[in-house]
């Protein structure tokens, strides 16, 4: 079953899709260090403005590709977005 | 609760059909120092550990999930194209007449994941040098894993793994230092 609704993986996919992964390896990065060093103030602060850069990239990607999250954590256009393809190991 | 994300935490390429390999990968699949040995290893021990160290405890073992995704997804792109001869010259018939071409939780050899692998002692030091341990195996298995392939795409992939096993072990080797000094003040109290 192909899904007529959303445009095929493209090029700029890609791109976006990984900026997001750099910013959010990044995040997950500073976290760990953060729990385990809580009072590191210059990581906090690098911490809270990584969350904030990865905002309108988030925006941009569920724009043209749909959404990243599921349960509410992105709105759906119809008809509802989140269970079609492609999967992560799809592309 | 957890929210999935529908993105991989790092890319995953490969550039050709490698039923072989994707065999050798389940180690770090469904094998004792796998992923998600890993990921249920941590999780569980969160309940019974300080306050101070269960933050680090469920982010990695959140982080072990997505790893856990990346190896799935590097089987899945060896073997989707491989024929049942293919899969018979890797020493997957065995594996393919139980399974087809989906996943198993087993280790490279096709022994079934366990419980056994993995370890709750209810000792926050206990818990921690396990986990400390199993860390260093991972990261051991993963270089083995890059010896074993000429593949630079999925070579890319198990370096980003490994390199994750050494933060990891490194977190954890900080926590266990955060109960030391936590019980050095409370013996003053
Ligand atoms: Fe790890």
């Amino acid at each position: 079953m192909e899904n007529q609704s959303k445009p095929a993986v493209d090029q700029r996919y890609y791109e976006l899709l990984e900026k997001l992964q750099m910013i959010d390896f990044a995040l997950v990065e500073l976290n760990l260090f953060l729990d385990t060093h809580p009072d590191d103030l210059k990581s906090i602060e690098q911490y809270n403005r990584l969350a904030q850069e990865r905002i309108p990239i988030v925006r941009e990607f569920q724009e043209s590709y749909g959404p990243l999250m599921h349960f509410g954590h992105a709105y759906s256009k119809f008809p509802f977005e989140w269970p079609q393809a492609p999967w992560p190991w799809q592309v | 609760m957890w929210i999935y994300e529908k993105k991989l935490q790092y890319p995953v390429r490969v550039s050709k059909c490698d039923p072989y390999m994707a065999r050798l990968l389940l180690e770090q699949y469904g094998g004792a120092d796998g992923e998600l040995a890993a990921a249920l290893r941590y999780l569980n021990q969160r309940y019974t550990i300080p306050d101070k160290v269960i933050g680090i405890l469920n982010d990695i073992g959140t982080e072990e999930f997505a790893h856990l995704e990346m190896i799935a997804t590097m089987v899945y792109k060896l073997t989707k194209d491989a024929t049942p001869d293919q899969l018979k010259a890797a020493g997957l018939a065995d594996h393919y007449v139980n399974h087809d071409k989906a996943l198993f939780y087993q280790n490279a050899a096709g022994v079934p994941w366990t419980a056994s692998y993995i370890q709750a002692k209810g000792d926050p030091l206990a818990d921690l040098y396990e986990d400390i341990a199993a860390e260093e195996k991972a990261r051991a298995t993963y270089q083995w894993l890059i010896d074993m392939t000429d593949d630079v795409d999925l070579q890319d992939g198990l370096k980003f793994l490994r390199e994750r096993e050494i933060v990891h072990s490194t977190r954890f080797r900080e926590a266990v230092e955060i109960i030391k000094d936590d019980r050095g003040k409370k013996r003053f109290f």
